[in-house]
């Protein structure tokens, strides 16, 4: 017989976990208490319960292992709920740990309490309070089997303290059997000679490739089922990274901010190759002028993404990695070479550069990271940032761009690096993100500096929450409205002039960062990249930060507008 | 858009919030739902819902992909062209009656086979295990000749495959 908190640490010392992400409080001192004895999972502390799932988040992505968060009730608990929302977007495992309310106290309104599985009930893949002891071990057993099987998720177990202070069975299951929930783990041979069969007629075919591949670790055999067939690729940003970036096969992404070869492409592909991709809006433009030539074919794991947004004609419910293997049986090289040249050509001919701005541009920052870093693991904000740098950044395989692609949740990128680098304390991990991210989740340096991270933080400041801006510039006619962060109350009310002199910009982020005793340097000049990435490198005990102050109005091009089909691009914003 | 009525029978585990996780589905995504019914099974671990929707036949087919894909669900059986069973229970109470009122009750329930199951000297409550078509009609046979005397208490479908038909 042991206590239950001991189960839960034995528990997660059996399923593997090594790094648990958590915040203390009443209702989960007990569990703490009981992780405070061992050294096989190091307990991470973040400065705050949304930075803390993000990191675990990070982690996840990174190291394709299930990250594991616990916090406490009430507010510990409503802190995750952006971050669980995130990761199930994504479809990034995690297993998160809610303190509770004792049983007996459930439903009274007590201090702390919340219902936080109907809180997450409809962003989670599975949500569930123990009330039985004896349930315990089984539903922890369950929660690591569903959130890292089929289409991962992250999974809530909410622990009332009674639960954890009783004592019970010490038993944690080897097997799980839920008879509600059976991933697929096979593939329909009759279904894959099928999608061949009309591949192989096809004379302007086009692989579109999601995050889906690049979770389920197919990167290989999406190159070299390219490679074999000789078919373009064109990826989703989850997807970017399926096949090396640099491949001569790969066109771009594709979507409102996809280059101007890969919406092409897909605007006039006659078969549409789809792998792992879930049709978002920001990637289809105007659904009815979506492929309009092409017969679509559609492989996920998640039979609810298939025809869910895009109707398809052949579809395959199966793990990416098991489809491809079984395609790469069933295919040979096509005679499409007009075809690749086209795309090729467009993709030559049209680029996705920032040239048209003067000095120090997002692009040369990229590109030097490009040149400069082996095989970084990078990590985004939300908003231009993320845009430019999935525009730009280039990439050898999966689990090395990590981005809040569905939910788009700013203040994910520098703590999803902190658990990034957590899991992979050898790579280089680069936290790329705006001034107005930078400062939704800027307590981290705390946590970086206390556990001596040296990561890179790039922050471009132009001080506005550009993306929002540049929309209000396009179709707003300028009325930037909310979106300057040099605002002060004093400012006049529309201030269009170009000379205007702005206020001081706060923070001021090199002092921020040395006042969490990490270090700081900004960037004026083009010519100072290079100096401020080996001011970086020189510190190996703690984040430095590079604020690169970039033009104010810089936009992200080309651009889909709203509503529009994916080839109607302005491609000069 | 070819709208129209479907019907879907769900086996579900019999836990805390099953209920609140398929009702939150469908008012997350939008789904129009007409009834849901639920209740334990022969087996007290499984619950089984009867469902009642108007939609179109895309919307149709996700819902059921949703539904499955629920950690909680067990199986998801599409009821609404195949042959089952399917009766609602009513309760139509019928105030301010006076005695020619009355007569006029059980002369209807006579002719359609209903049932009192409790009256008063001026209510009558009758009970209906019809249909939820016909169960329909009785209201809007209730209500033409009581208008606003009529309170009206139903408990939606519960539906079962079919034994004899389906064995054909």
């Amino acid at each position: 017989m042991i206590k239950g908190t001991d189960l839960f640490v034995k528990a997660l010392k059996e399923e593997g976990v090594d790094i648990l992400f958590g915040y203390p409080g009443g209702q989960a001192i007990d569990l703490f208490d009981s992780l405070y004895d061992q050294d096989d999972i190091e307990v991470i502390l973040p400065r705050h319960e949304q930075a803390l799932i993000h990191a675990a988040d990070g982690y996840a992505r990174s190291t394709g292992k299930v990250g594991v968060c616990l916090v406490t009730s009430g507010p510990g608990a409503t802190n995750l709920v952006t971050g669980i929302a995130t990761a199930n977007y994504d479809s990034v495992p995690l297993v998160c740990f809610t303190g509770q309310v004792p049983l007996g106290l459930m439903g009274n309104d007590a201090f702390q309490e919340v219902d936080i599985v109907g809180i997450t009930r409809s962003i989670c893949k599975y949500a569930v309070t123990v009330r039985k002891r004896e349930d315990l071990g089984r539903i922890i057993k369950e929660a690591f089997y569903i959130a890292r099987t089929g289409r991962p998720g992250p999974v809530v177990i909410d622990l009332p303290k009674d639960i954890q202070q009783a004592m019970g069975s010490a038993e944690y299951p080897k097997e799980v059997a839920i008879r509600s929930y059976k991933p697929n783990e096979s593939v329909h041979i009759g279904q894959i000679k099928k999608a061949a069969g009309i591949l192989k007629k096809a004379k302007k075919p086009l692989f579109l490739v999601g995050g889906g591949v690049n979770i389920s670790g197919a990167n290989e055999q999406m190159t070299k089922l390219a490679e074999q067939t000789g078919v373009p690729v064109i990826t989703t940003i989850m997807g970017k990274g399926a096949v090396p970036s640099s491949h001569s096969l790969y066109m771009g992404n594709i979507g409102i901010h996809g280059s101007y070869a890969a919406n092409h492409a897909v605007s006039e592909c006659d078969v549409l190759f789809s792998i792992g991709t879930r049709f978002n809006d920001r990637i289809t433009g105007k659904i009815s002028e979506f492929a309009p030539h092409a017969t679509i074919i559609h492989i996920d794991i998640d039979s609810a993404s298939i025809s869910k947004n895009i109707v398809v004609d052949v579809p395959i419910v199966a793990d990416a990695k098991l489809a491809i293997e079984a395609l790469l049986e069933h295919t040979t090289k096509l005679s499409v070479e007009p075809w690749v040249k086209q795309v090729t050509q467009w993709k030559e001919q049209y680029p996705i550069n920032m040239e048209r701005y003067e000095g120090l541009t997002p692009e040369k920052v990229i590109r030097y990271i490009n040149e400069h870093f082996e095989n970084p693991i990078v990590t985004t904000d939300v908003g231009q940032n993320q845009l430019w740098t999935t525009q730009y950044l280039e990439i050898e395989s999966n689990r090395q761009l990590l981005t809040s692609g569905g939910l788009g949740t700013m203040g994910y990128g520098f703590p999803a690096a902190v658990g990034a680098k957590l899991g992979n304390p050898e790579r280089d991990v680069i936290a790329i993100s705006g001034d107005g991210g930078m400062q939704m989740n800027i307590q981290e340096l705390a946590t970086a500096v206390a556990l001596e991270l040296p990561l890179t933080l790039v922050v471009f400041n132009n001080g506005y929450l550009g993306n929002v801006r540049q929309w209000q510039e396009m179709f707003f006619n300028k009325r930037y409205s909310s979106t300057c962060l040099t605002y002060r109350k004093s400012c006049e009310r529309d201030c269009m002039n170009k000379d205007k002199c702005c206020p001081k910009y706060t923070p001021d982020f090199v002092k921020l960062a040395e006042s969490y005793d990490a270090y700081g340097i900004r960037v004026m000049k083009e010519e100072d990249i290079e100096k401020a990435f080996a001011y970086a490198k020189e510190h190996k005990n703690a984040p430095t930060l590079i604020e690169f102050i970039i033009e104010r109005e810089a936009n992200v091009s080309p651009m889909v507008p709203g509503g529009k089909p994916l080839y109607d691009m302005i491609m000069d914003c | 858009m070819n709208m129209k009525k479907r019907w879907i029978s769900l086996y579900v585990e019999n836990q805390i919030g099953v209920l609140a996780k398929i009702s939150g589905l469908f008012s997350g995504k939008s789904y129009n739902l007409d009834s849901l019914t639920v209740g334990e099974t022969e087996d007290t671990s499984v619950s089984r819902m009867t469902i009642g929707l108007t939609c179109d036949d895309i919307t149709f087919e996700q819902i059921k992909k949703q539904l499955n894909r629920s950690i909680e669900v067990i199986k998801v059986m599409d009821f609404t062209d195949i042959p089952i069973h399917k009766k609602e229970i009513l309760f139509i109470k019928i105030n301010s009656c006076s005695d020619k009122d009355r007569e006029e009750i059980f002369r209807i329930v006579n002719a359609f086979e209903l049932k009192v199951t409790d009256y008063s000297k001026k209510s009558v409550l009758v009970e209906c295990v019809q249909t939820e078509m016909k169960n329909n009609d009785m209201i809007a046979l209730f209500n033409r000749i009581f208008p606003n005397r009529i309170e009206v208490v139903r408990g939606g479908s519960v539906a079962v495959e079919a034994i004899s038909s389906a064995e054909r």
